[in-house]
This record gives C-alpha cells, structure tokens and sequence, in this order.
C-alpha cells in the first residue's frame, strides 16, 4: 500500500527551476518529520538526478513515492540517453557540455553520487530515447 | 578575538567580524554557522559539505541556492570578487539563504574563518 505518491515536473534545460522539485521532496519528508539523514541522502540523490534531467533530458518528471519501510525516488526522462551506462557510473565520466562546467556541473559524480546514497539505484537507458533512474532508501522502523 | 569556545557563531557574526558584504537573503543572518567548505564543483559540495556550514565558492550562477537549500547550510559567500546574477540574489531572498560578498581568494577567508574557531 502507498502512503503518500507525488510528482513534479522537470524541463529541459530550465536553469531557472532546477533543483525545486528536490527540494520540494525535502520540505515533504521534513514535514512528515522523517529521519535527518535520510532526507539528507534523498535531497542529494533527487538534486543529482533532477539535474541530469535538466541538462541532458528532454523534459521529465521526479516522483516521490513513500511507502511502509521505504522511500522511492524515480526520475524518469524522454532526452539524450546514456549510451554505456557502465561508464556514466564511474567517478570523473562526464558528457557535460561546456556550458554546464561553467556552472560547475560535470564532475563525473552524479551517478556516482546517487549509488552511494540509496540503498537500491537502477539505471534504465536507451540512446536517443532517455533515461529512467529508480531509486529506493529504506527506512527503519526501530 | 576568537570565536572559539562560542557556543553559538551567526551568520551576522561573519559579516560583521570580516567585512563581508550582503547582497541578499538578509532575514537569515540569524542562522548559526556550525562549520566550513570550499568548492566550486556542485556535485562535491552536495555530496560533502557539511550541515550548517558556510559555503565559499566562485560559482555565482542561481543553482548554487538549491544546492546552499538542499545542504541545510548556513549562507554562501561568493569569493574572488565576482557577482552573483540577479536570478541568484532573487531566489536567495526567496528561500532565505544569506548571499555574502567577499573581493579577496577564498584561501585567505578560508583561513581567517578557520582560525577564529569555525573548524
């Protein structure tokens, strides 16, 4: 049974709203008074995730899902697509363009990132069709 | 004059003990500063810097805002003397997060910070 499902929209390349849906979801989990670093790991996997989105997805949507014992990120996109998802998982591999390093992006460490701070990543991509990242973190109920 | 042994370092504090210079998100200058980090790359400093800390950095384009929110950190300065857009002083006002101003390297504020007891 689902407690609580939210989704928020992601556009492509809108700079300007990049980041609000993660932290959308962070004033949620606050609200329902969830553990700190819990919310801590999801702020930064859905901020990682939402900003992949932003800058090599089409438009997208993350939704949130909370659930008995556990939290579901996904973030789901119709853009460019990771063409060997095995290399985009490794520390320092980047596609960003050099417009996003200007901005500080591009560091190799999204997915890097998002693996270490869930408890469960799948990565779903197709060149040319996008990209679809699940993500799970469980809560402990003591 | 150290801070050290403080039980409680604001916001106001840094500003007023080093001169820094407001540009927005005045109504969070009450925030307690806890700790410190420098970076410039945004997928290292939403990975490591930690809760409550002030944030020096080069980066002055908007995103810095979610990731100084996400973090739950205490303000941002923006060092080396460069500008921060006008998207990124409106959504600091916005979400409350003190954007501070500093002309000299973030080496030099780094140190001055650390060595009065933000450690």
């Amino acid at each position: 049974m689902t407690a609580f499902i939210k989704s928020f929209s992601i556009k492509k390349r809108d700079f300007v709203r990049a980041g609000e849906a993660s932290i959308n979801v962070q004033n949620i989990l606050k609200s329902l008074n969830m553990d700190h670093k819990l919310i801590r790991r999801i702020a930064i996997c859905g901020y990682e995730g939402e900003m992949n989105a932003v800058m090599h997805g089409g438009d997208g949507i993350l939704t949130v899902e909370i659930d008995t014992g556990r939290i579901i990120l996904d973030i789901a996109d119709n853009g460019d697509g990771i063409e060997n998802i095995e290399l985009a998982m490794q520390k320092g591999y980047s596609t960003a363009t050099e417009e996003h390093r200007e901005m500080g992006f591009g560091a190799g460490m999204g997915l890097p990132n998002m693996k270490v701070n869930s408890d469960m990543l799948s990565v779903e991509s197709e060149k040319g069709k996008g990209t679809h990242l699940h993500m799970e973190f469980y809560v402990s109920t003591d | 004059m150290s801070w050290k042994g403080w039980c409680k370092v604001t916001v106001k504090d840094l500003v007023e003990k080093f001169g820094l210079q407001a540009a927005a998100g005045e109504k969070g200058l009450g925030r307690s500063v806890k700790s410190g980090f420098c970076g410039d790359l945004l997928s290292d400093v939403m990975a490591n810097a930690p809760e409550g800390c002030v944030w020096l950095t080069i980066q002055s384009h908007q995103n810095i805002i979610a990731v100084a929110v996400l973090r739950e950190m205490a303000c941002i300065v923006i060092t080396g003397g460069h500008t921060p857009d006008i998207e990124t002083i409106d959504k600091a006002g916005k979400e409350g997060i003190p954007l501070l101003l500093w002309p000299g390297s973030a080496y030099t504020l780094a140190g001055s910070i650390y060595s009065a007891g933000i450690t």
